[in-house]
């Protein structure tokens, strides 16, 4: 079926799908990085803009953790044609969501 | 499934030849359309976003997400769907082993995890109706439902995919081609967890506040 794998291609294809390793670290940070907004936001902690810039951070953070670890944004080849997309879906959705609350917020007629 | 163990020890028969390259490289291109796809997926999501905060505060007088939103639940599920993106990780690390079994058991998993969070979904949903707040009820909850139930949508997609892989898995085992369809499968299922994350930060977290 597939015996046209070579073993130096497996090989290499392996580094590709990461390791047990990175997958544990990555869901244990995805776990820490899920409870911190929890309890803070929970149990009322910070004042609510401090609270609302620690929990987008965590997000982000939780993002990048998925990225690197589960979706292996760092292992692959260049040239980086998805990273480059995915840079760019991000400009975009950062313009729509930036732009619209910025426009709704400021400059609201009536 | 006793053929089912002895398939992989089959893949590492031949040598690499340019046939094989060929074939690897409309391989990654179809990772890279698929990774194209997410892109479409990311702005779709944003637009459902960038409505949801310009309408948080447009309740019109009825019921808000800070009285009706239970974070137990959400809670639970959030951890759900954390899990089902590391068990289909799992998933992909057995596939490369060539383990077909350990593949379909943690493909079985993730499916498992993923239909108990829309189990807990279409609750909260049906919860929210009855104390009165349906998608026609607000701008607010409009925005809610059309945002929450996008994903839940997108994940209810993810599942019958990936049934239907576990029945191909089941009969053709491992190939280059179902190796692809399980990594694209995985990518989609993780790309999954980011955006409930940002729905559970954005809608839920800041919405109890």
């Amino acid at each position: 079926m597939s015996n046209h794998n070579s073993h130096g291609h497996e090989a290499q294809h392996n580094s590709h799908g990461g390791s047990m390793k990175s997958y544990v670290i990555g869901f244990l940070l995805s776990i820490i990085l899920t409870i911190i907004p929890l309890v803070v936001v929970m149990n009322d902690l910070l004042s609510k803009t401090a609270t609302i810039v620690l929990i987008l951070i965590m997000a982000v953070l939780q993002f990048a953790v998925q990225l690197i670890f589960f979706m292996h944004i760092r292992d692959e080849e260049k040239p980086r044609f998805n990273l480059m997309a995915l840079i760019f879906g991000l400009v975009i959705l950062l313009t729509i969501v930036a732009g619209s609350v910025w426009i709704m917020t400021y400059n609201a007629v009536g | 499934m006793a053929h089912a163990v002895s398939n992989p020890a089959g893949a590492h028969g031949g040598h690499g030849d340019g046939h094989h390259e060929e074939h690897h490289d409309q391989e990654s291109m179809k990772m890279f359309g698929f990774w194209l796809f997410l892109i479409t997926d990311v702005i779709l999501f944003g637009t459902l976003f960038a409505t949801f905060v310009v309408l948080r505060l447009n309740t019109d007088g009825g019921p808000t997400g800070a009285e009706l939103l239970e974070m137990n639940g959400i809670i639970i599920s959030t951890f759900i769907l954390l899990t089902s993106s590391f068990t289909s990780g799992i998933a992909v690390l057995e596939m490369n082993k060539g383990n077909k079994r350990g593949l379909i058991l943690w493909l079985a998993i993730t499916a498992l995890l993923g239909a108990s969070f829309i189990f807990l979904e279409v609750n909260e949903f049906i919860h929210l109706v009855h104390e009165g707040a349906n998608i026609g009820t607000s701008a607010y909850w409009s925005a809610f439902f059309v945002l929450v139930g996008t994903h839940g949508l997108h994940v209810s997609v993810g599942l019958v995919w990936m049934i239907a892989l576990m029945i191909q898995l089941g009969r053709r085992g491992i190939s280059p081609v179902t190796k692809r369809k399980v990594s694209i499968v995985s990518l989609y299922w993780h790309f999954l967890d980011v955006v409930w994350i940002f729905v559970f930060t954005i809608v839920y977290l800041m919405g109890v506040m």
